[in-house]
């Protein structure tokens, strides 16, 4: 496998407040990622000082296994963070012959990649004109220009409305499918977890996981359970299951997460023989949401 | 280089207040030419011509010393087109683009080195006009002696806008930078003042205002107005007049280290910088 980045311990201190901790992931070709964590957990400080805008600390990070600069480096990646800055006065495309400009390539690909974004028909309009929604796509479009090895989008839906999210999930999505490999910052879990094969966990500067997706998901499951009865019967008995490592009350469901593999018709018959009939029980894997506040609530 | 100077001039032409200001600036510097046709209203109408500005090689001298003075039409261009980006924060996205910070400073530099030598050129294509219509010379020699006031000229617009530059950089806002600019006009005069009443003679006080940059730009080109006289003494080849009007090349040098230290400065400010 290709490594388009690599980051190895990287640190980051803005004066005492220490934004990224001992940092290292690498991004393997061809897989979208997604870098998780919750507002102010240093995601965006990461992207910034791997874009070359923000200076790291210690530590490293090299682009394309470290043959070339990363300002080089630069001009094969698209990015955007997270609002789009452009020039006001300029139109769609003069915007974009600009970044043309900067990365050495032809004008050809602008308008292509305008009708990407559907900003083809406004193309004229000066950039000052456009709604956030508009302004997120040009970025977008932007990003593209050099068709990129990598995209790198910081929080791309922030701020729009859910028609804007829904149309730059699509296109993300469109441009996934292309084989194109993406890195993926979001505090939304569903966002990582429609558009991401991997994903990497942070909360205040430290990485919590990193790996596939499905196998942050894949626990042992959870098992949820409601009785009529008794239920502080039911929590007891259930902490005395030796496949059963903790058990929470949500919304009316007792939940227990397992700790060994086990199958839901085992607890029923374990249950009953201790005298507690149930009225709901199911076992599922849980979500990513569930994953994560477990993950960054420790 | 030229990749770089593309750049930026896309960014300006694009700009309307830049483009107008421009404009302004160079239309400013065309109608020096302008002066040609003042005349006195006494006496028989003399022409402000026919008192013998436009002679070679003094024209040298008087242009670029009036030119220079329109200089602050591009500071603006140069400072706003500077404090621009951070205002855009298109600074970061041009970094994220691939533009390396080195470029960054150096596409601002070689378009200031462009505005400086298209300063330069025009006035020389202007003061050559003028003087040929004007002049009572036209020998070849004396037509192109003096020409280091057309070199003091370049320098000097080159230290300054770096100046504004570093200014722009420094402060991120242009109306603030352009205000710091005046702040240490000012700061000179109270750095000689200082000196010369408590700590040092009046003279060694301005030794060292000399070596400030605005004093060392101003000292490029000395006021042209009190030579006008001697211009004459010289055509009847009496006397040697009693005041230095010629260019320094320690002034060039002291502006030369000062614009060294303007735009080292700018590139060490933006690496250190978080974004």
């Amino acid at each position: 496998m290709d490594t388009i980045l690599s980051i190895k311990n990287l640190d980051k201190k803005f004066g005492k407040v220490h934004a990224v901790k001992n940092l290292s992931f690498d991004i393997e070709k061809g897989n979208v990622y997604g870098i998780l964590g919750p507002n102010g957990s240093g995601k965006s400080t990461t992207l910034g000082i791997i874009l070359n805008v923000v200076n790291k600390t210690s530590g490293e990070f090299t682009w394309f296994n470290g043959t070339m600069s990363t300002h080089e480096a630069l001009k094969k990646v698209g990015a955007i963070i997270e609002r789009p800055n452009f020039y006001p006065y300029m139109t769609a495309v003069q915007n974009l012959q600009l970044i043309c400009k900067i990365k050495g390539v032809p004008y050809d690909n602008i308008d292509e990649k305008l009708k990407v974004v559907n900003l083809f028909e406004r193309k004229d309009s000066k950039f000052k004109t456009y709604s956030l929604g508009m302004k997120q796509r040009l970025a977008i479009a932007s990003a593209l220009l050099n068709d990129p090895e990598i995209l790198i989008l910081d929080e791309p839906t922030n701020g729009l409305d859910p028609q804007g999210i829904h149309e730059i999930r699509q296109i993300i999505k469109k441009i996934a499918k292309n084989g194109t490999t993406i890195l993926l910052a979001s505090h939304l879990l569903d966002e990582v977890e429609k558009v991401c094969s991997h994903v990497v966990v942070i909360r205040k500067g430290e990485k919590l996981y990193s790996g596939r997706v499905e196998n942050m998901i894949a626990s042992n499951g959870i098992v949820e359970v409601k009785t009529e009865g008794n239920e502080e019967a039911l929590v007891n008995a259930l902490k005395n299951y030796y496949d059963i490592a903790a058990v929470n009350i949500e919304d009316g469901f007792v939940i227990a997460r397992l700790e060994n593999e086990t199958s839901a018709a085992k607890i029923n018959s374990y249950l009953f023989e201790q005298g507690i009939v149930v009225s709901h029980l199911v076992k599922r894997k849980p979500s990513l949401e569930e994953q994560f506040l477990n993950l960054t609530n420790y | 280089m030229l990749r770089l100077l593309q750049i930026e001039f896309h960014k300006l032409f694009h700009n309307r207040a830049s483009r107008v200001l421009s404009i302004i600036y160079f239309g400013l510097l065309t109608s020096i030419a302008l002066i040609a046709v003042i005349r006195f209203p006494f006496g028989n109408r003399m022409a402000l011509a026919d008192l013998g500005i436009f002679n070679f090689p003094y024209i040298w001298h008087f242009n670029t010393y009036v030119a220079a003075i329109l200089k602050f039409f591009l500071l603006l261009v140069i400072v706003s087109m500077m404090a621009n980006e951070y205002s855009y924060k298109t600074l970061k996205q041009n970094l994220i683009d691939g533009l390396s910070k080195k470029e960054f400073i150096l596409s601002k530099f070689y378009t200031v080195l462009v505005f400086a030598f298209t300063s330069t050129v025009f006035v020389f294509i202007i003061s050559l006009i003028l003087g040929l219509i004007y002049s009572d010379f036209n020998e070849l020699s004396i037509i192109f002696s003096d020409l280091e006031y057309l070199l003091a000229f370049f320098i000097k617009l080159v230290g300054f806008f770096s100046f504004g530059l570093f200014l722009g950089i420094l402060i991120k806002r242009s109306a603030f930078a352009v205000g710091a600019m005046l702040t240490w006009y000012i700061g000179e005069w109270i750095i000689y003042g200082l000196l010369g009443w408590k700590v040092t003679s009046w003279q060694t006080a301005q030794t060292i205002k000399n070596l400030l940059p605005l004093e060392a730009m101003q000292n490029l080109i000395v006021e042209p107005g009190t030579r006008l006289g001697a211009v004459k003494t010289i055509a009847n080849q009496i006397t040697e007049f009693s005041k230095d009007y010629s260019v320094h090349f320690t002034d060039i040098i002291i502006v030369l280290i000062w614009t060294a230290i303007f735009i080292y400065s700018s590139y060490v400010l933006l690496k250190k910088r978080d974004l």
